[in-house]
């Protein structure tokens, strides 16, 4: 039965009222007021950090924050950059190896569910999500320590490469594709590896770039995986650079290089974000077949 | 006899048929067996012993967990923070996400408006409480008592991170904030990925507004994203610890914002009693566990 509906969801269905824009500017506004008074204060002299009546935006902004960080990281026993490429080097193979391993373990769960096994291993797959990572990173310790990986690059990276929220949110893109598709391939003979490759990747863009953001992100901003498997300063990324700073002696006087130091880490993930956000909301059509 | 070689045979023939499959799900297979099934078997092995990593563990049996239940009442307290948060910001968060999707989804400058969304899940708790801290600021210095000073709402400050009222209900705001990540995102590509026509098709089968459209068509055509988002919800709303040590401290103000995994965090790596904050991660696991398979049902996953 059809209900009588105010006007406003009747008006057109496609597209957005604009009484639906003003609410989602509204709201979006209130989202990012804590990201403005971020951004703020990176660029606040020290004088105005502790004013009454507070003030949100900056008044005269200055770059001292930032040169202040660059001292503060020049008296560090490693040069910057040193930490920069680790966090780079790791965050670039973590990402591209959960983005390649994940998808090939998630194709034969979503499309041949009766394979013997498939169901058991999806079902521990999701049961090891919700096991609380803090307690298994001791035993994760353990054996990385085992494996002489402590303070390698190989100890950063591999114990990140099978990481469950991948591969479920891999799963669940495929198992929309249309069995047909694939049917059609076999038929025309192509290899399950072409198959892979060649139609079932590229039908789920939007999956893998989400997955590629989640895991850029998560790796990058990850603070407990290199505090425990690194010793060396040399191995150390920016999370933990940012720490040090922000602990330690004359720690108040640094607040404005904290600031600064947390945009620019923050920086680089939005920028991914903004640059890869067009093929997050993209259709399957695009890609040359309709589901 | 007879009965090994069936299984025999059967596994060859499985082989035989899935050997492709088996070879893709191989890297991913090792790497999760050694890296994440070991680390989660070795802590359930540890959650009966008592374990402080300099000594051996020892084995107690069930203790930690006659401990937990019958003696720790800061544990019940972590129970009910945890409880009163998922049930409030886990439905809330899965709902939001999908809806606002949706909205942005038929707007123009999708982009922007994504942009505004997302970007608050991507800042980092430590960075962002800087922040919080001077937003629910306890003194007339911080922002929104001073707004609402300003208007005359209140006389005096609130101290929102000291009171055991308003502990509990700052967190679930900021993580509110925060909480338009992954499930969000997939929410807006799935919603790319319902066929035009189906919504052609429902426009002749008589569904004439947006609510039945959403309902009949959407939702069902979105189902692997939808119980995606479910169980991430849940999963990350019993998890809430980040957020709540920020702003109010280990521990906070009579425990009014101590968590299940902040329990954990204490016992495991400052008591430094794993085989105590094993049995707190167990007993959330299973937690966990039986609400998302119960969800899933609801969701009906075919499997």
């Amino acid at each position: 039965m059809p209900m009588k509906l105010p006007r406003l969801f009747k008006r057109d269905k496609r597209h957005a009222s604009p009484l639906e824009y003003f609410f989602l500017t509204l709201l979006a506004a209130f989202m990012i007021l804590p990201l403005v008074y971020m951004v703020s204060t990176a660029f606040k002299p020290l004088e105005e950090m502790f004013l009454y009546p507070p003030r949100f935006f900056v008044r005269n902004p200055t770059w001292q924050n930032f040169t202040d960080l660059l001292i503060a990281i020049s008296g560090l026993s490693v040069p910057f950059l040193r930490y920069f490429f680790n966090s780079l080097f790791v965050t670039a193979c973590v990402t591209g190896g959960t983005v390649i391993i994940s998808s090939m373990a998630a194709y034969p769960l979503a499309k041949y569910p009766r394979m013997p096994g498939a169901k058991l291993f999806f079902n521990i797959v999701i049961a090891t999500l919700m096991f609380a990572p803090e307690v298994t990173q001791i035993p994760r310790y353990l054996i990385v320590n085992e494996f002489h990986l402590v303070d390698t690059y190989a100890g950063l990276i591999l114990p990140l490469l099978a990481g469950s929220y991948g591969m479920f949110l891999m799963k669940q893109f495929m198992e929309q594709l249309p069995v047909e598709i694939i049917e059609a391939a076999k038929v025309d003979g192509a290899s399950e590896w072409t198959i892979f490759w060649k139609i079932v990747m590229p039908l789920v863009r939007p999956a893998w770039i989400t997955l590629i953001l989640l895991s850029f992100i998560g790796t990058w901003n990850d603070y407990f995986t290199p505090l425990i498997f690194t010793r060396s300063e040399q191995m150390k990324t920016l999370p933990l650079m940012l720490s040090t700073l922000s602990g330690g002696p004359g720690m108040v006087a640094r607040t404005g290089a904290v600031a600064a130091a947390s945009l620019l880490v923050t920086l680089p993930t939005l920028l991914l974000f903004i640059f890869l956000q067009r093929y997050v909301m993209e259709t399957m059509a695009h890609s040359g077949i309709k589901g | 006899m007879q009965i090994a070689r069936t299984h025999m045979n059967f596994i060859r023939q499985s082989w035989k048929q899935y050997r492709a499959m088996y070879l893709f799900m191989l890297p991913f297979f090792i790497l999760f067996l050694i890296f994440v099934v070991a680390p989660v078997l070795t802590a359930v092995y540890l959650s009966f012993t008592y374990y402080n990593m300099l000594e051996p563990a020892r084995w107690i049996g069930l203790s930690n967990y006659r401990l937990l239940f019958v003696e720790d009442d800061v544990f019940i307290t972590a129970i009910r923070n945890t409880l009163l948060f998922a049930i409030f910001t886990g439905p809330l968060s899965y709902i939001l996400s999908f809806t606002l999707a949706w909205f942005i989804n038929r707007a123009r400058m999708r982009q922007l408006y994504t942009l505004a969304f997302y970007a608050p899940s991507i800042t980092s708790t430590i960075a962002m409480s800087v922040v919080w801290l001077y937003f629910f600021a306890n003194d007339r210095y911080g922002l929104i008592n001073y707004g609402l000073m300003n208007i005359g709402l209140i006389n005096e400050p609130i101290a929102w991170l000291k009171e055991q009222a308003t502990i509990l209900p700052v967190i679930m705001i900021i993580s509110l904030w925060m909480s338009m990540g992954t499930s969000f995102l997939v929410f807006l590509a799935g919603l790319q990925d319902v066929p035009r026509e189906l919504y052609d098709a429902g426009a002749v089968d008589g569904i004439n507004n947006a609510f039945q459209e959403v309902w009949h068509i959407t939702l069902p055509v979105m189902r692997p994203q939808l119980l995606f988002g479910a169980v991430m919800a849940i999963v990350n709303s019993f998890a809430v610890f980040g957020v709540a040590v920020q702003v109010a401290g280990l521990p906070s103000p009579l425990y009014a914002g101590h968590t299940i995994v902040a329990h954990l965090y204490d016992y495991g790596f400052i008591r430094f009693e794993m085989g105590y904050a094993s049995a707190i991660a167990v007993v959330l696991f299973i937690a966990t566990f039986v609400l998302s398979r119960w969800v899933m049902r609801i969701l009906g996953d075919n499997e």
